[in-house]
């Protein structure tokens, strides 16, 4: 595969909940080692952009390819994408019935076959990438919000993704517990993983991002490089949001 | 160290709780003045009814199964010689006399398998053995037929034996059945969520009593000749399928418990639809619903003195056929008290079993008033 191609297209990209048009026509290439934040009032569409990228939502219009595998009706191509896209959520969403190392063993253990004693060790491997292999044993129910969304992304690390996927990871966190978040994720953007980042988070934004991507009412309004984007807002709605996430 | 570190934020020991009985009766039963003459009020109750009662059941009563002694009685004292001289027909039905040794060890295999399969620790591949070998021992025994066993036909199987066996095919078959009920009603094929409901809605609308009957008396006049279903064969499929219904909502009521996010995550680390319900939905919900389990273990295994109906003794049933005899039929209620006494010893025993399972199986879940 031709290392130069995007590993994310998104082409002429539609979606309609119901009646409500949640996606117009994105148009949307992401790089290899890519940094992407996207960014934008609530109900902007830009959860459900991500979400489309793995098919947790269906768009109606429009072709998406990951890693040169078109997403199609055809299962498998849904899970072939799901295994090289892992997703990090606003609420964690761990398996409360499984340890902390159950939770992300599962992947390797039943996704890709690894034996369980190997994949609990690669579980235990990326639980300490996320300084968090302390609490291996443990359910998640017994853990801080913090630590919970470490041990999410320490799942879906386990599957060794190509892209990883953020949808408000910080958002549930209370203030203190963001920055031990925002620090594994800038880590794991220190390493070159390709992530797309939904987030209101503007310092990451700025620090970490190659491009920021402002949506509003379903549309890629505007994207630029983040020094860009933040000193030059050419668009009013994006000069708008801007005023009231930023700090004055 | 932490210790050091709350000493610092000046966190205390939380206040010493008075203990011993004259703390807790103070708390409990003296706590104010309506408690307190409650508590009164229930205690010189039981101060006058408890020796009477003891008298009845024990000093006064009639323990042998003598006859004449009991007549002498006049009812004042509980006759227990109904239930010595007609434990074995109470416990084995109609089972042929001589031969009650039979369901007496099957009956005790069955059981202790049950233990064994009681304990988490236990559910591995060989419990699927032990079983492959304890219920066709057990059938083999109440059967006969092999082995120089007479054969004894299943129209005689009764008492308690014929009570477990029904309630243990109907509802460890149920379950399973139920759990597929369940999935094909949320599934996104229209077909068989419609095939699912109909089935769930059509069975709910009919009571079991019916499905007795059908399986009973019509369904033999409906088979060819050829194709004989033995009776209880037909009875068990019955109360099974009745059942497997009602285990359908209950399990659907827990997968409708889970968070949508539960199914997300999963499907994002690329688990398939089998291995999300396998790994992450099932084990969540089948464990938030085994108080509704427990509600339908418990009826089933009471419902099953229905298949009296259909011409089977089941313990209850047993006790009907005790009572014809006219020597004995005025000491109904010193039999009904012994039944119920056997279905009590079940039923608390199982109740208590799936709240201990409940608690194991669920430590995951944080309750009120249990430290994290």
């Amino acid at each position: 595969m031709n290392a130069a191609a995007p590993i994310i297209e998104l082409a002429g990209v539609n979606k309609w909940f119901g009646k409500f048009h949640a996606l117009k026509d994105i148009d949307l290439q992401i790089a290899r080692g890519e940094r992407v934040v996207v960014c934008g009032p609530s109900g902007s569409g830009k959860s459900t952009l991500i979400r489309c990228i793995n098919r947790l939502e269906e768009n109606q219009e429009g072709r998406i390819v990951v890693d040169g595998i078109e997403l199609t009706e055809d299962l498998r191509s849904v899970e072939r994408i799901r295994r090289e896209v892992g997703m990090v959520f606003q609420q964690f969403n761990l398996f409360p019935h499984l340890t902390v190392l159950e939770n992300v063993a599962l992947g390797p253990q039943f996704v890709l076959h690894t034996p369980r004693r190997d994949a609990e060790a690669s579980a235990l491997q990326q639980l300490e990438r996320v300084r968090i292999g302390d609490q291996a044993a443990k359910y998640p129910g017994q853990l801080s919000g913090g630590q919970q969304q470490r041990v999410a992304i320490a799942r879906a690390l386990c599957m060794r993704p190509k892209v990883m996927l953020f949808d408000e990871p910080t958002s549930a966190l209370d203030p203190e517990m963001v920055k031990e978040v925002l620090d594994v994720m800038l880590e794991l953007a220190t390493e070159g993983m390709t992530m797309v980042v939904v987030t209101h988070e503007m310092g990451f934004a700025r620090s970490v991002a190659d491009r920021v991507i402002f949506m509003d009412e379903g549309r890629i309004v505007e994207q630029n490089p983040p020094r860009e984007f933040f000193a030059n807002p050419r668009n009013e709605r994006t000069r708008d949001f801007l005023a009231k996430v930023l700090p004055r | 160290m932490p210790g050091t570190a709350e000493a610092l934020a000046g966190a205390r020991l939380p206040p010493v709780r008075r203990r011993g009985p004259w703390a807790w009766a103070r708390a409990n039963l003296f706590a104010t003045v309506p408690s307190t003459i409650a508590t009164v009020v229930f205690a010189a109750t039981l101060a006058r009814a408890l020796p009477r009662i003891a008298r009845w059941a024990v000093t006064g009563a009639v323990w042998s199964a003598d006859y004449d002694a009991c007549r002498q009685l006049a009812y004042r004292a509980a006759c227990w010689g109904f239930v010595a001289e007609k434990h074995r027909l109470i416990l084995f039905g109609r089972y042929p006399y001589p031969e009650q040794w039979r369901p007496l060890v099957g009956t005790l295999l069955v059981v202790a398998a049950l233990g064994a399969s009681a304990h988490p620790r236990c559910w591995r591949r060989w419990l699927v053995a032990v079983w492959a070998v304890v219920l066709p021992a057990f059938l083999v025994l109440m059967g006969g037929g092999v082995l120089g066993l007479t054969p004894v036909e299943t129209g005689l199987w009764g008492g308690l034996p014929l009570t477990i066996l029904l309630t243990l095919v109907g509802v460890s078959i149920s379950i399973p059945i139920g759990v597929v009920l369940a999935l094909a009603r949320r599934s996104k094929l229209p077909f068989l969520r419609a095939a699912a409901t109909l089935y769930i809605e059509m069975v709910r609308g009919v009571p079991l009593i019916t499905v007795l009957f059908v399986a009973s008396f019509v369904m033999p006049l409906m088979l060819p000749r050829q194709a004989r279903i033995d009776v209880l064969t037909r009875i068990a499929a019955g109360i099974t399928l009745f059942q497997a219904a009602y285990m359908a909502e209950v399990v659907r009521g827990g997968l409708q418990a889970l968070p949508r996010g539960q199914h997300e995550a999963a499907a994002s680390i690329g688990l398939s639809w089998w291995q999300t319900q396998r790994r992450v939905i099932l084990p969540q919900a089948l464990v938030l619903v085994i108080p509704s389990f427990v509600n339908s273990l418990l009826s089933v295994f009471m419902d099953t003195s229905l298949v009296t109906v259909v011409s089977m003794y089941d313990l209850t049933g047993a006790l009907r056929l005790a009572l014809g005899d006219p020597r004995w039929r005025n000491f109904f209620l010193e039999g009904y008290l012994f039944v119920g006494a056997v279905y009590f010893t079940c039923c608390f025993g199982m109740s208590r079993y799936s709240a201990w399972l409940e608690r194991r199986l669920g430590r995951w879940i944080s309750r009120p008033g249990t430290s994290r």
